[in-house]
């Protein structure tokens, strides 16, 4: 392989710099998880349709299957594994136990990921398709189960876990 | 412990709800699932899988990908290490795990090189560049009733029974259902593609696999390599769910296996997305025919359940779907048949309740049709047809709860005010209507060996071949070991995922909790017994034959509410709610959480998912989740479960499996529910937008 193929970026995850020589095609999901050791990221289908790859770069839910690492060089990447602080898990973490938000985990860190993102999303007031009040100036619209759902329905879960989740996700939004 | 003994325990761990002991590993993302594993030199190797359905490799040109950057190598039928080809599993020899053996392609996504390589991106584009010439022969993959290839199905199980005379029944009957029901291929599509890292230590082959069960998968691979078994470990920490197609020794096993062999160092095979529905085991599909008949009141005459299925040349399989039939309901004639279909196709394997999924969809939709010819409450129909022994066995039932689910079911739903006219309610545009579906899963154990060591500290580190697909096994059997030993779970050390365990049953078949957990009492019983050992080892094999025959199963009735669109065929599920008699629940809230999910994938089964083969390329032309679709978020309503008092006496803490009920039974109730705000049955599933619509 020539060496215009490779690319040498810093990549920063959960508020470490990594220094990477990386192939071009290397997707953010692949440099998490064979360069950067973060595992917690998961490679459900590679094509973007199942979500549990789901990271968030600057603050916004992304597929990291569908992002090249070399066009996340600039960005905060934040993985599961940076949602809890200093060891202590975040509370929508500890509704996921509790609730039983889960079962074989695999799909977990893309549902965690993609709510804090789409918690932060509907905090700043964007619609989702089940919205009822489109209008720019109305209210936020009411977080309710349907909006939890229809809002991620990105992250697959086979064994079902959804109910659980949506609850767990319910309560932190309360 | 005596057979049919009932087992007191402590007040303890067993019976509350406790979150799962891997829960802050799992939602920090430091549990390891099989590709997570770090291994050093590790090189990676990408599947190749053939894209005719029948035929033969007339060549693979090797030196055309040789010298891309990163490649090690590539692996085919003519360098690959010779298979066993008596290894196979619980039907016998498989002759879909004999990969790389010859140029013979039997089916389509047949794997067929594996090309090794230094990094993923290398691999895969030396994969995808792979020039392979075939020569192309006719195939048939066009599954239905009454294919000239069809034959009697083996009869290890579900084989055939007629009880009484079914035509005489049929003909004195006052009113007779007579249909067709069928359901398409369904695959597991567990979020977790198979994975699989194997390396050589000295003389001893090391693999982590995603899989059901490492030991017996050890055993399948040994087997396969011509190595001793004690020569081979598999371990499996954490596994991204299965719902059977772990159950099997895999292709990326056996690819791995070879690689590491042929390159001496660590080789990586992870399945992509596509080569998880073209090369793992799917649900097959069926056709099947009932007829029932009942006197005007409702009691049932005849049932007759007539059914088929596909699989391969290459592989004996059972798709048990006629079993329920022999004890869901008393009849005084009972005829089953079930017929095999071999076609041109991946060989099919358990998927999630295998049997039961397809084939209570056709006894309840069927039940359902009867209730509506006699104008009868469905309920109703079924609570009069309670058997007091097995219909067909004659076998007294160990415990059986159904009409406790049905009636407490029914009572939660609001069941009593339903009018069981079709058409009757709109909302708008909608329509809505309920339904209902009674039905069971088959409960039981098989042999496991467990240990438990009294260690220095006053802990004990038990010891058992378990393997925790999300089912919560580690949650469960750390508080069956708990109880067993009268000791609270922090006194605990489980250990399971591993071969080197010893001989265990798989996570499969609703039986994994029941087969373990008996192990770890009875070496818990040893322990405490007055010899006091420092180490009990068990096996349960003689244990196991000194259980009498009886009829063992969990039960369930499940009701739906659905609002069909008949502008847009949409069908919406607003209400599921299940009742459940799993025997004793080790943790309900664990336990909820299982038949929950599988209530979801119920409904998924009901209106989603249909794996299309195209007959003319003879190929899956919908292997990924935007063309299979499997149930999301906004799919699914907040489902409830509940269960009612239930025990099983023969097996050790009461206990019957929960991992399969949930999917049962929750298709019929759909279907039903649909009939009922449509008037429209709905025999074959899924029940697509353009099976709903209306002009």
């Amino acid at each position: 392989m020539t060496n215009d193929t490779r690319s040498v970026i810093s990549l920063r995850v959960n508020d470490a710099t990594h220094r990477l020589c990386l192939d071009n095609r290397r997707t953010l999901l692949d440099a998490l998880r064979e360069d950067t050791g973060h595992t917690g990221p998961k490679k459900g289908c590679d094509h973007g349709q199942c979500g549990a790859c789901t990271v968030l770069l600057d603050g916004r839910r992304v597929l990291s299957c569908l992002t090249l690492a070399v066009a996340a060089e600039d960005a905060e990447v934040t993985t599961v594994e940076g949602l809890a602080g200093d060891g202590e898990l975040r509370p929508i973490q500890q509704a996921f136990v509790r609730l039983d938000g889960f079962q074989c985990g695999y799909c977990t860190s893309g549902q965690l990921c993609s709510a804090v993102g789409m918690l932060a999303e509907h905090a700043a007031g964007w619609p989702s398709a089940v919205t009822a009040d489109l209008c720019p100036d109305g209210p936020a619209p009411a977080l309710d189960a349907a909006e939890v759902r229809e809002r991620m329905s990105g992250n697959l879960c086979r064994c079902g876990a959804y109910p659980s989740i949506v609850r767990a996700i319910l309560e932190e939004a309360r | 412990m005596n057979a049919e003994s009932s087992v007191p325990t402590a007040a303890g761990a067993v019976g509350a709800a406790r979150p799962r002991v891997e829960g802050r590993a799992k939602v920090t993302g430091s549990a390891r699932y099989s590709a997570d594993e770090p291994v050093p030199g590790l090189a990676f190797g990408a599947v190749v899988v053939s894209t005719i359905t029948r035929g033969r490799v007339l060549d693979i040109d090797v030196a055309a990908v040789q010298d891309m950057p990163g490649v090690l190598g590539v692996i085919d039928h003519r360098n690959a290490p010779r298979l066993n080809p008596e290894a196979g599993h619980f039907f016998g020899p498989d002759g879909g795990l004999r990969l790389l053996q010859d140029d013979v392609i039997p089916h389509a996504g047949r794997p067929i090189a594996l090309v090794v390589g230094e990094t993923p991106e290398q691999t895969r584009a030396a994969a995808q560049a792979l020039p392979v010439v075939y020569d192309v022969q006719p195939h048939d993959t066009e599954f239905f009733f009454g294919h000239p290839a069809g034959r009697p199905a083996s009869a290890l199980f579900d084989g055939p029974v007629d009880v009484g005379d079914v035509d005489a029944e049929l003909a004195a009957s006052a009113v007779v259902v007579d249909e067709r029901y069928g359901t398409p291929e369904e695959h597991c599509s567990a979020m977790e593609p198979h994975s699989a890292t194997a390396w050589w230590e000295g003389e001893r082959l090391q693999a982590v696999d995603s899989n059901q069960g490492p030991y017996q998968i050890a055993v399948t691979l040994a087997t396969l390599f011509c190595l001793p078994p004690e020569r081979v470990r598999i371990r499996v920490e954490h596994v991204g769910g299965g719902f059977g197609s772990k159950g099997m020794c895999g292709p990326q096993l056996i690819l791995a296996v070879m690689a590491a062999t042929r390159f001496g160092r660590p080789v990586r095979v992870t399945l992509t997305r596509d080569q998880v529905f073209l090369a793992t085991a799917q649900r097959p599909a069926t056709d099947q025919v009932i007829r029932i008949g009942a006197n005007a009141d409702g009691r049932l005459r005849a049932i007759d359940h007539v059914a088929a299925f596909e699989l391969s040349p290459l592989a004996e399989y059972i798709e048990g779907c006629t079993e329920l039939t022999k004890t869901l309901y008393a009849a005084p004639a009972i005829r089953t048949r079930l017929t095999a279909v071999p076609l041109d196709i991946l060989p099919p394997y358990s998927m999630r309740a295998p049997g039961a999924a397809p084939g209570s969809f056709a006894l309840e939709s069927a039940m359902d049709e009867l209730a509506e010819r006699l104008e009868m409450d469905p309920l109703e129909l079924r609570l009069r047809n309670e058997p007091v022994v097995g219909p067909v066995s004659g076998l007294p039932f160990s415990s059986r709860n159904l009409v406790a689910c049905l009636r407490q079911g029914a009572r939660r739903f609001g069941w009593a005010d339903r009018d069981h006219r079709p058409r009757m309610r709109r909302e708008g545009s909608l329509l809505v209507g309920t339904g209902l579906a009674a039905t069971s899963f088959s409960t039981g154990a098989f042999p496991s060996t467990a240990s438990i060591t009294a260690e220095p500290d006053g802990t004990f580190t038990v010891v058992v071949a378990a393997t925790d697909l999300g089912t919560g096994a580690r949650t469960a059997l750390t508080a069956i070991a708990a109880d067993a030993l009268e000791v609270g779970v922090e006194k605990i050390g489980l250990r399971i995922s591993d071969s080197d365990l010893g001989p265990a049953w798989s996570a499969g078949g609703s039986r994994g909790t029941a087969s373990w957990a008996w192990a770890i009492t009875e070496a818990a019983a040893k322990m405490r017994g007055p010899e006091r050992p420092a180490t009990v080892t068990v096996d349960t094999t003689h244990l196991l034959g000194e259980l009498p025959s009886r009829e063992r199963h969990a039960y369930s009735a499940v009701f739906a509410e659905v609002t069909v669109d008949p502008a847009t065929g949409e069908v919406r599920v607003r209400r599921l709610l299940g009742l459940f008699a799993v025997g004793r629940v080790i943790n309900p809230l664990m336990a909820r959480s299982q038949v929950i999910g599988g209530m979801v994938g119920g409904l998924s089964m009901a209106l989603h998912e249909e794996g299309v083969g195209d007959p003319v390329s003879g190929r899956h032309v919908n292997p990924d989740f935007a063309g299979y679709h499997i149930a999301a978020h906004a799919d699914v309503p907040d489902i409830e479960a509940e269960f009612v008092p239930d025990h099983e006496p023969g097996l050790p803490m009461g206990v019957k499996g929960a991992g399969e009920i949930g999917n049962v039974g929750t298709a019929a109730a759909i279907a039903n529910a649909v009939w009922h705000a449509t008037g429209v049955r709905q025999r074959q599933l899924p029940i697509r937008l353009d099976r709903v619509l209306e002009d």
